[in-house]
C-alpha cells in the first residue's frame, strides 16, 4: 500500500536497503550479510542512495516508540535536500561503527538525547551528502559546482536548467572528497524537519508484520527461558534437572552463573513450562530482612542527618530558617517503579569459538556488543549486535545488558545453534533496573509579605550512579540526584529564586539494583518541589500561579511554559464545581516542561478530567511525534503516581505481573492539550521531561478539589473518601 | 494434536493440547503479530478473534478449540492492512513502540463488531488492553474514525 509499509518492511530486511539487495527474509542469517555487503553506492556514513533515487538514512540511536528514527531522518534527509518520500532507514550495527572508528558516534538511546545530541553531527552527514552529490553532477557537466543546486532529489545547473536525480551520480558522489565544512540551514528555512510529517515505522505496526526480538526466527533455532533468584544478592542453591530434563521439547536445562538458571527447548511455551516444573532452592541471601518498611525507615533516618552531600547552595538557608518567624514543613516520599515495557526482556544469541552475534531489541548497540564481547568471552570484533525495534525501553534497555549477557551465555553452551531468550512477565518484574525511591524533607520560611525568604530542600534515599555508573559519581556525591534542582545547566536549573537555598542529598543504598526509569530524578524532584511550593502558596493565602510567577520571574522560559499551561486549562477563569486545578513547572533534559490538571473526586474516586501540557524543548524536529510523547508521558507518569509500587518484602519484590503492579488504561486516561512553545535557539529533550510534571500537577488539583495533600505516592494507597 | 481453523485454513498442528493458543500461534503457525505481554490475560496484547469475538489467546488452551470455530489473527484481519481500523490507524499514526497495537487494533475490530457507533464509555469498558507508551488517546480517536467511515484516500 503506502509507501511507509515500503519503509518499513526495507529497514527490517536490516536493513539494508543498501545491501540488501534480492536478499529475502529467509536467508541465512540475513543481518550479518547484509552488513557485509558493499556494493552499494554509499555516499557517505550517513547516506546511501540507489540507482532508482530511493534514499537510505542511517541511524544510530533505537527506535522504541519516541520517533527518534524519523526525527533523526527528517533532519538528515533536510540537509540533504532529498525527496523525502523516498527515505528509508536502516540501523548501521555497533560492530560497524567501531570497525568505521565510531563514525556514527553514540548509539545511546537514553536521557532524551538521541535528537538534542546529535542534530548536529547528522544534519552535517546530510549537507556532506548533498555536497557531494552537487560536485559530482558539476563534474559530469563540467560546469562550476557553485551554478549547481539540490531540491527534491533533483540538482539542476542553474544557467543551464539541466537536471539529474541523485541516484544517477550518487556512484560518482561517492568517489568525491567531502568537503571540509559545510553550512547547516538555519531552522526557519526548513522543509522536511520541523514539519509534523508521518512516523516511517508505523504501517508494519499495524499489520502484525514489524518483528521484535521476541518474534525473530533464525533457522535452527531453539528458545529458552530463564529464572534468577528473586532475592536480591541471593543465588541458586540447589536444582534438580531431572525433574524436567525429560519433558516434551526440552534440550537442556544449564545454570549460566551463580544466580541464574536456564532451560533451552523446541519452543518457549515448553522452555517456560519445564522451568515452571523445575526444583529450584534458592539461596536468600543477605537481605532476607529487607522490607519497603525497614528500607523508609532507613531513608527517614537519612531526612535530618548531618552529614549529606550538597548540591545547590545560595545564601546560608540553615541560619535564614533558624532565625524565621514563619517556617513550613513537609516530608514527601516516592516508592521503587518498574518500567514494565510491554515486551518483556529478551536477546537471541549465537556462539561459536570464533564468533559470537547477538539480535537484541537495545537502547544502547553498543553497550550490548560491550556486554556480548565479555560473556562470550572473545574480542569485541569477533562479535556482532543486530539492533531491532523495541517494544518499549524506557531507560530499562540501555545501561543494563543483563538479557545480553544470560542469551550469551546460554548460547555458549550449546555452540553453533542461535538461541532466543525471553523473560516471563514474571521475570521482568522481579529483576527490573527500578526507579530508586527516596523520600524528601523541604522547610521553608515565609516573611510577612509571603515572600519565601529561604528553603532546604534534603533528599534521602537512592543513588543510581553509585550503583550502575560510579565513573559518574563526583567525590561520593551522585550529582543526578539533584535533576531540576540545580543552579545551571541543561539537566535541570530550578527556575525559583530564593534568597537562601539548600539543596542537599543524604544517600542512603537499599539492596535493591535501581536503574534510569524514563524521566529518572526528575520524577520525584519535581514531585517534591512542586507540591510544596503550591503547600507554600497555601500558607502564603496566594493564587499558586501569581505565587509561581514572582519567584520564577529571573526565568522568563520557565514562566513561559507555566502561563501556556495555565492559560490552556483557563487558570483565570472558575473551575466547574467540584473541580479542582493544579499546576506544575519544571525544567530537565534541556527543556522546559509545564502542566495544568483538572480533577474531581466522587465516592472516594479521583478523576482526572482533562490535561493542558507545555513544552519548551528550543527548536522542534517533529512537533507530532513531541505532541506524543508529551501525550505519552501523562500514562507513564500518572501510572506510577497513581498506582505504580514495588513493595520489598522478605528481601523480594512482591509485585510480579498486571494484576499487582496496575499500570494506567483507557478508563483513566483523561484528555491532554498539548502546547508546544518553542522558543528556539537551544535543543531540548522530549520523551521525558513531561513525565515529571504529570504527578505534581494532578496532586495539586487534588488538593484544590478536596483540601487532601497528597505527600507519599502512589494515590492507590492514601484514602480520598 | 490439534486441528485450528486459524485465518480461513485449517491447520493441524503437532502440540500438546495445553498449550495455549498465543503459543500456537506464535511457534507453530509462525504467526507473531499477535504478543506476549504478561500471559495471564492482563495486557491484551495477545488478543486474537474466536467467532469474531476478542479473547486473550495466552490463557487459551488450544484443547478448548475446534476446527469449526474460525480464529482470526492481526495477520487475517485484512490482507493488505486495509481494515478501516488499520487505516484510521495508519491516517491517525496512532502507535509509538507498536507492540501493544496488534491487540489493541483486535481488541477494537471486536468492539465494533457488536457496537458499530461505540460511545466513549462503551470504548473505556471494552478496550482494557495495555500500553505503556500511551497511545490511549489516539487509540480512541481512530475507533471513533474508523466507526464514523473513512475517507477513502489517506493523508498519509
Amino acid at each position: 500500500m503506502s509507501m511507509a509499509t515500503q519503509v518499513s518492511r526495507r529497514s527490517f530486511l536490516i536493513g539494508s536497503a543498501s545491501a540488501i539487495g534480492g536478499l529475502s527474509l529467509g536467508f541465512h542469517v540475513p543481518f550479518a550479510e547484509a552488513a557485509a555487503a558493499k556494493s552499494a553506492p554509499e555516499v557517505n556514513a550517513w547516506v546511501v542512495i540507489q540507482p532508482d533515487d530511493q534514499v537510505v538514512i542511517r541511524i544510530a540511536r533505537s527506535e522504541m516508540g519516541q520517533g527518534t528514527l524519523t526525527g533523526l531522518a527528517q533532519l538528515v534527509a533536510e540537509e540533504l535536500e532529498c525527496d523525502w518520500s523516498k527515505v528509508t532507514t536502516e540501523y548501521p550495527t555497533p560492530g560497524q561503527n567501531l570497525a568505521r572508528d565510531r563514525v556514527w558516534g553514540n548509539f545511546s538511546t537514553g536521557g532524551s538525547r538521541g535528537i538534542r545530541e546529535s542534530h548536529e553531527y547528522v544534519r552535517k552527514g546530510g549537507a556532506t551528502a548533498r555536497e557531494m552529490l552537487i560536485t559530482a553532477a558539476a563534474a559530469e557537466w563540467k560546469v562550476p559546482a557553485s551554478e549547481c543546486v539540490a531540491a527534491n532529489s533533483v540538482i539542476t545547473h542553474q544557467p543551464s536548467g539541466r537536471k539529474v536525480s541523485f541516484g544517477k551520480v550518487a556512484t560518482a558522489a561517492a568517489k568525491v572528497t567531502p568537503p571540509k565544512d559545510v553550512t547547516l540551514k538555519d531552522p526557519k528555512n526548513w522543509k522536511i524537519a520541523g514539519k509534523p510529517l508521518a512516523r516511517l515505522d508505523t504501517a508494519d505496526k499495524l499489520t502484525g508484520k514489524q518483528i521484535y526480538g521476541t518474534d525473530l526466527k533464525l533457522p535452527g533455532m531453539l528458545n529458552a527461558t530463564v529464572r534468577a533468584c528473586p532475592y536480591f544478592g541471593g543465588k541458586v542453591k540447589s536444582f534438580d534437572a531431572s525433574s524436567v530434563s525429560k519433558m516434551p521439547g526440552v534440550r537442556k536445562v544449564m545454570q549460566i552463573d551463580d544466580t541464574t538458571l536456564a532451560v533451552v527447548a523446541d519452543t518457549w511455551w515448553q522452555a517456560k513450562t519445564a522451568m515452571d516444573a523445575l526444583t529450584i532452592v534458592w539461596d536468600e541471601g543477605p537481605n532476607k530482612g529487607v522490607s519497603s518498611e525497614s528500607i523508609a525507615e532507613m531513608l527517614k533516618g537519612g531526612l535530618d542527618a548531618k552529614d549529606a552531600f550538597v548540591q545547590t547552595t545560595v545564601g546560608d538557608a540553615p541560619a535564614a530558617l533558624t532565625g524565621a518567624k514563619k517556617t513550613i514543613s513537609a516530608v514527601y516520599a516516592y516508592p521503587y517503579q518498574n518500567h514494565a515495557t510491554m515486551e518483556p526482556m529478551n536477546a537471541t544469541a549465537r556462539y561459536t569459538p570464533q564468533k559470537c552475534e547477538v539480535w537484541v531489541p537495545t537502547q544502547n548497540g553498543e553497550a550490548s556488543l560491550a556486554a556480548a564481547a565479555e560473556a562470550a568471552g572473545l574480542p569485541v570484533q569477533q562479535c556482532e549486535v543486530y539492533k531491532l525495534h523495541l517494544g518499549g525501553g524506557f531507560g530499562r534497555r540501555g545501561n543494563f545488558q543483563d538479557y545480553v549477557r544470560q542469551s550469551v551465555l546460554i548460547a555458549k553452551q550449546m555452540p553453533g545453534t542461535p538461541i532466543k531468550m525471553i523473560w516471563t512477565r514474571e521475570e521482568d518484574m522481579l529483576h527490573g533496573a527500578y526507579h530508586p525511591t527516596t523520600q524528601c524533607k523541604l522547610t521553608a520560611a515565609l516573611d510577612d509579605e509571603g515572600n519565601v525568604t529561604a528553603m532546604h530542600m534534603r533528599i534521602s534515599g537512592q543513588s543510581i550512579l553509585a550503583a550502575v555508573r560510579p565513573e559518574g559519581m563526583q567525590g561520593g556525591k551522585d550529582p543526578a540526584v539533584f535533576q531540576g534542582l540545580n543552579l545551571d545547566g541543561a539537566e535541570g536549573h530550578i527556575g525559583y529564586t530564593i534568597p537562601n537555598l539548600l539543596v542537599d542529598h543524604a544517600m542512603r543504598n537499599p539492596p535493591v539494583p535501581p536503574g534510569f526509569w524514563r524521566g529518572v530524578n526528575l520524577n520525584q524532584n519535581a514531585f517534591y518541589l512542586e507540591s510544596f511550593i503550591e503547600e507554600l502558596a497555601h500558607a502564603a493565602g496566594v493564587d499558586p500561579l501569581e505565587f509561581r510567577r514572582k519567584l520564577l520571574k529571573n526565568h522568563p522560559k520557565h514562566l513561559a511554559a507555566l502561563e501556556a499551561a495555565a492559560k490552556g486549562i483557563g487558570w483565570d477563569t472558575p473551575a466547574p464545581k467540584g473541580v479542582g486545578r493544579g499546576l506544575a513547572q519544571i525544567m530537565g533534559f534541556g527543556s522546559y516542561v509545564a502542566a495544568a490538571a483538572e480533577v474531581s473526586v466522587t465516592d472516594g474516586q479521583m478523576k482526572i478530567h482533562r490535561i493542558v501540557a507545555a513544552t519548551d524543548a528550543g527548536h522542534v524536529v517533529n512537533p507530532a511525534q513531541v505532541e506524543r510523547q508529551v501525550e505519552g508521558s501523562f500514562v507513564y507518569g500518572l501510572s506510577a503516581a497513581l498506582f505504580g509500587e514495588c513493595t520489598m518484602q522478605g528481601g523480594r519484590m512482591v509485585e510480579d505481573n498486571f494484576h499487582t503492579y496496575q499500570v494506567m488504561r483507557m478508563a483513566e486516561m483523561p484528555k491532554v492539550d498539548t502546547h508546544i512553545v518553542p522558543s528556539g535557539g537551544f535543543w531540548g529533550g522530549v520523551g521525558e521531561p513531561t513525565i515529571a510534571v504529570a504527578a505534581p500537577a494532578v496532586m495539586n488539583a487534588l488538593f484544590a478539589a478536596t483540601g487532601k495533600r497528597i505527600r507519599t505516592l502512589p494515590l492507590k494507597k492514601q484514602s480520598l473518601a | 494434536m490439534a486441528r485450528l481453523t486459524i485465518n480461513g485454513t485449517v491447520r493441524d498442528i503437532d502440540v500438546d493440547p495445553n498449550t495455549p493458543l498465543l503459543w500456537v500461534l506464535r511457534e507453530q503457525a509462525g504467526l507473531t503479530g499477535s504478543k506476549y505481554g504478561c500471559g495471564v490475560a492482563q495486557c491484551g496484547a495477545c488478543t486474537v478473534h474466536i467467532d469474531g469475538n476478542p479473547v486473550r489467546s495466552c490463557v487459551l488452551p488450544v484443547s478448548a478449540l475446534s476446527a469449526e470455530q474460525q480464529v482470526t489473527t492481526i495477520e487475517g484481519l485484512s490482507k493488505d492492512g486495509s481494515h478501516p481500523l488499520q487505516q484510521a490507524w495508519l491516517k491517525l499514526d496512532v502507535p509509538q513502540c507498536g507492540y501493544c497495537q496488534s491487540g489493541m487494533i483486535m481488541a477494537a475490530a471486536g468492539l465494533l463488531k457488536k457496537n458499530p457507533k461505540p460511545s466513549d464509555a462503551d470504548i473505556d469498558a471494552e478496550i482494557t488492553n495495555i500500553c505503556r507508551c500511551g497511545t490511549y488517546n489516539r487509540v480512541r480517536e481512530a475507533i471513533k474514525l474508523a466507526a464514523s467511515g473513512l475517507p477513502a484516500k489517506q493523508s498519509t
